[in-house]
């Protein structure tokens, strides 16, 4: 697609006239390496729909922006003249404790949620694994974190969703109650969709109440197969595990660790059995700081960042085949995340080479394909990038850029960040 | 919501307000003959010759599903085996404009598999394998005519259990669960169809078969499966699916509350979510409902209350202990009267099969009644309750109430004599008015026996203009045609050839003479 040139100052102009809050891009506002040239932050979803409006009139590229914590994931977009920064929409609006619910702007930090419903004991079961994450930026990634085994993802707790579509239209799916089957769950073709059908303003979810117990219970294994025997031990033992997180570092030792939340006496019990289930050397203990990060949390550069998935049963042969691929191309890969649920994140360093990236990612995808899964690329260096395939094959691509025709027909949000180009 | 005469509320006779066959939502008087020829043709070469249905009074066998009162024949019924002959008859359909949809075991309560007088009916009954157990991967992948008690079955041996249980699961398949999004009474703690449907093989409108999803979570792309859970039809037809099974729990535990009055109940079930225990379940009945249930199954609920719940517990036994026992506590300090904890599976079977016959029970005491289906939020229930009796007593139209406390999810039976002039409009209207109370209360009109025929009116009162219009961005998506069930779901379907929601008329900006640079 060719760009026509950008007249930043009219454009600037027009934005002006929607929204209060609309300054020149710097360098720290470049999504991904693509520089952009204006920042809005509008104030409520009104706002945002004036501003996508003006940016439709203007042929104007729209990413839209949380805490930032996850811009760099996907592939960079093609164009970006226009971040839509939505640190002002940051309320909780309604607290809805006897009902179990929340309603959030998308703009709001989770750790800001969770702040305001621990108040009525309770929480929001998503898991904040980067720190810092907003409920919009959770949302367009899916992001999750151990806790998952117990509660699912954002697509399960979200219960209604406010959107502004790219033509500047706002539209609501789903509403302020649990249990509703009226008309299609729009929340859940949004969550993951790294805004490129709309951006989310509002969202409500369903809460849980805040357990009073909680333990974590840590084995060692060596073997790829000795984790896959610990971890089919506790699923299908009677635990009830909050969370069963496998970590496979580049060499050594492996751990399982599985927490286990509830009430006291509870806790305690399956905890006793939790021990037993993992074998003599398990210990128990509380959370630590960094238990149930990403494996490239810390990391001094820009790491490779991977998500791998798998069906359950697949889990050594993916641990397997992650040592064996990564020593052939002779970096060093560690494998962290959701074994539970068939989730592992990978992290390659830094100064891992377009080539050895991509050659561990290959064998991999190959692998968790095989499994009933995928591998993708979350994020990575800019040379790994534009060497190695972000996303792998995806299966319904063409009904999936049928979607996007329909929702962001002139290719304004997020131009080809997501699968396929869309 | 599902008028029914009798005691059956899936096999009812027509009756009350019949609504006219020939509207453009049904299929209007027929098909067009060439392009049914065509389909028929088509339909022929995949198909044996026992697997297609043209004659008359076979067809009217399919003339409706668990909203009796709606009755429409269809041009044509196919029973495909397999994904390959679904597709080829949907491609036949998708190519002459003839509209099709989709039919599991036909117990849907919002008329979602009425038929079409100018389609076809595909009707699912004939795939009914279960491929696969495959408990270590906590999945099961089965065929979409399977009976959703048949998974569980199936299960069990190994452990496990597929969690979402409408009421009608003895004979309710899993692909009709997909597009409904069928919930139940336990899906309180465990969620509805959509947490646990983890991939599909889909046949979309135009007959291509496309994989969504599979044995792994988060398939990469836009969630297609989630958009496609709860569609009613108007996506495609699933042609198999991968589903979660959950680990059997190791107790469970019910109890049967007795309570002078819904306030109480209601009191009570609030108590008990308030102190942070999520019970696997927790339903309440009136008065009227209780009269119902024990004049059909002799359930022998504590007598003289006017309510009752029934709450059960599940999990490690030590939180089920546990939990069982401040739920009594909660339960008798808000006026619980009567308390008895089921001890065995077959106490346990007593106290839900009053629950369970509810619907059907109500045909003791009233010879029609509608089923209506609505939610408001959990702590508006005393409210809307209050609101509820003040309709039935102001019309003189009596409403026994059921309903799914812990979510808020109301099913009150509008009972009435359809032998009594007016009686079926006014139950009608005062169904109508409970819906009203649900959406005013910020609730849904359907929590979870969908939308189908029955409430496409109704959705301009829940959703905007352009909230319909957005949904139906997907609807173009998948089925530009719209032959994919249509006349369902959305009361004015959009034309997929427009290109979606462009400003009318000048831009604001440009009137303030500020956009002429762009």
């Amino acid at each position: 697609m060719s760009a026509p040139a950008l007249d930043v100052g009219a454009a600037r102009t027009a934005l002006a006239a929607a929204c209060d809050d609309v300054a020149e891009a710097g360098p720290a506002d470049a999504v991904d390496g693509v520089a952009t040239a204006l920042v809005a932050r509008p104030a409520s979803t009104a706002e945002v729909a004036e501003v996508l409006r003006a940016a439709a009139a203007a042929g104007l590229t729209v990413v839209a922006r949380g805490a930032g914590t996850k811009l760099t994931w996907g592939r960079p977009p093609e164009r970006a003249d226009l971040v839509v920064d939505l640190a002002r929409l940051a309320a909780v609006q309604d607290h809805a404790a006897g009902d179990l619910i929340v309603d959030v702007q998308a703009g709001t930090p989770l750790a800001a949620v969770q702040e305001a419903v621990a108040s009525a004991g309770q929480r929001l079961a998503l898991d904040d694994p980067l720190g810092g994450a907003t409920v919009g930026g959770t949302l367009a990634t899916n992001l999750s974190g151990p806790r998952r085994v117990a509660f699912g993802t954002a697509r399960d707790l979200l219960i209604g969703v406010t959107l502004v579509r790219a033509d500047g239209v706002v539209a609501k799916a789903g509403g302020r109650v649990v249990k509703n089957v009226a008309g299609y769950d729009l929340g859940k073709l949004i969550v993951g969709s790294f805004g490129t059908l709309g951006v989310v303003t509002e969202a409500v979810f369903r809460l849980h109440p805040l357990p009073a117990a909680r333990r974590l219970v840590t084995a060692r294994f060596d073997r790829p197969e000795e984790a896959q025997r610990l971890v089919q031990g506790v699923l299908s033992g009677q635990v009830v595990p909050a969370a069963v997180e496998v970590d496979w570092p580049a060499e050594g030792p492996g751990t399982v660790s599985v927490l286990l939340e509830g009430i006291e006496a509870g806790v305690a019990g399956r905890t006793a059995t939790t021990r037993q289930l993992l074998g003599a050397g398990a210990e128990e203990g509380d959370l630590t700081d960094g238990w149930g990060a990403f494996p490239w949390a810390g990391a001094a550069r820009r790491a490779t960042a991977f998500k791998t998935t798998f069906a359950l049963s697949g889990l050594a042969r993916v641990l397997a085949t992650a040592r064996t691929a990564a020593a052939e191309a002779g970096v060093p890969l560690e494998l962290r995340g959701s074994a539970g649920a068939g989730v592992l994140y990978g992290a390659l360093p830094a100064d891992a080479g377009p080539s050895a990236v991509g050659s561990v990612v290959a064998r991999l995808r190959a692998e968790c394909s095989a499994l009933g899964g995928a591998l993708v690329i979350l994020d990575a260096p800019a040379e790994v990038k534009a060497a190695v395939d972000t996303w792998g094959p995806v299966p319904a691509l063409d009904l999936m850029h049928r979607v996007k025709e329909q929702f962001d027909p002139e290719r304004r949000l997020a131009p080809g960040r997501f699968v396929g180009g869309i | 919501m599902s008028v029914t005469h009798g005691t059956e509320s899936t096999a009812g006779p027509v009756l009350g307000p019949v609504p006219p066959e020939a509207t453009e939502a049904t299929g209007g008087s027929g098909p067009a003959p060439a392009a049914m020829a065509a389909v028929i043709d088509a339909a022929r070469a995949v198909l044996p010759p026992d697997s297609l249905i043209e004659d008359h009074i076979r067809l009217r066998t399919y003339e409706c599903d668990g909203l009796a009162h709606y009755r429409v024949t269809p041009a044509l019924v196919v029973l495909p085996e397999t994904a390959e002959q679904v597709a080829a008859v949907v491609r036949a359909c998708s190519e002459h404009g003839v509209p099709f949809v989709a039919r599991g075991s036909g117990t849907g309560l919002s008329g979602g598999a009425l038929p079409r007088a100018d389609g076809v009916l595909i009707v699912t009954s004939k795939m009914r394998a279960i491929r696969e157990i495959r408990a270590e991967d906590q999945r099961a992948v089965v065929e979409p005519g399977v009976i959703n008690l048949d998974v569980t079955r199936a299960a069990t041996p190994a452990g496990y259990y597929y969690a979402p249980d409408p009421s009608s699961q003895q004979i309710c398949s899993i692909g009709g669960n997909l597009a409904e999004n069928s919930g139940g009474a336990h899906c309180l703690k465990y969620g509805f169809t959509t947490n646990h449907v983890m991939g599909a093989q889909f046949v979309t409108p135009q007959g291509g078969i496309v994989e969504l999803g599979g044995l792994a979570p988060d398939a990469p792309g836009y969630d297609l499966l989630g958009a496609v859970v709860g569609s009613e039809g108007t996506l495609g037809i699933a042609t198999a699916v991968t589903v979660r099974l959950v680990r059997l729990p190791e107790d469970v535990r019910t109890l049967l509350a007795g309570f002078r009055s819904t306030d109480d109940a209601g009191a009570a079930t609030s108590a008990i979510i308030g102190a942070g225990i999520v019970p696997a379940a927790i339903e309440m009945m009136d008065a009227l409902a209780i009269e119902a249930a024990e004049a059909a199954t002799h359930c022998d609920y504590p007598a003289g209350a006017g309510a009752v719940l029934v709450v059960e517990i599940d999990g490690a036994r030590a939180e089920v202990e546990h939990e069982l026992a401040e739920v009594e506590r909660l339960c008798r300090e808000n006026g619980a009267f009567e308390m008895r904890v089921a001890t065995d599976p077959a106490e346990r079977a007593l106290i839900w099969k009053g629950r369970k016959s509810a619907f059907a029970a109500v045909g003791r005491i009233s010879p029609d009644y509608i089923v209506q289906d609505g939610v408001i939020p959990r702590t508006a229930l005393p409210e809307v309750l209050r609101a509820i009796a003040e309709l039935s007593s102001s019309s003189g139209v009596r409403v026994a109430n059921v309903f799914h406390a812990g979510d808020g999810n109301l099913h009150p039976l509008v009972l009435f004599d359809d032998a009594v002039e007016g009686a079926g409009e006014a139950a009608e209207k005062v169904s109508g008015a409970i819906l009203d109370l649900c959406i005013s209360h910020g609730g849904s009109i359907t929590g979870e026996h969908g939308v189908g025929i029955d409430k496409a009116a109704y959705m301009p009162r829940m959703f905007s203009a352009e909230d319909l219009d957005t949904m139906q961005l997907v609807r173009c998506a998948f089925d530009p045609g719209g032959v994919a069930n249509p006349g369902k779901v959305f009361p004015t379907p959009r034309l997929c050839g427009e290109v979606p929601g462009r400003r009318r008329g000048a831009h604001p900006l440009v009137e303030a003479g500020l956009a002429e640079a762009f």
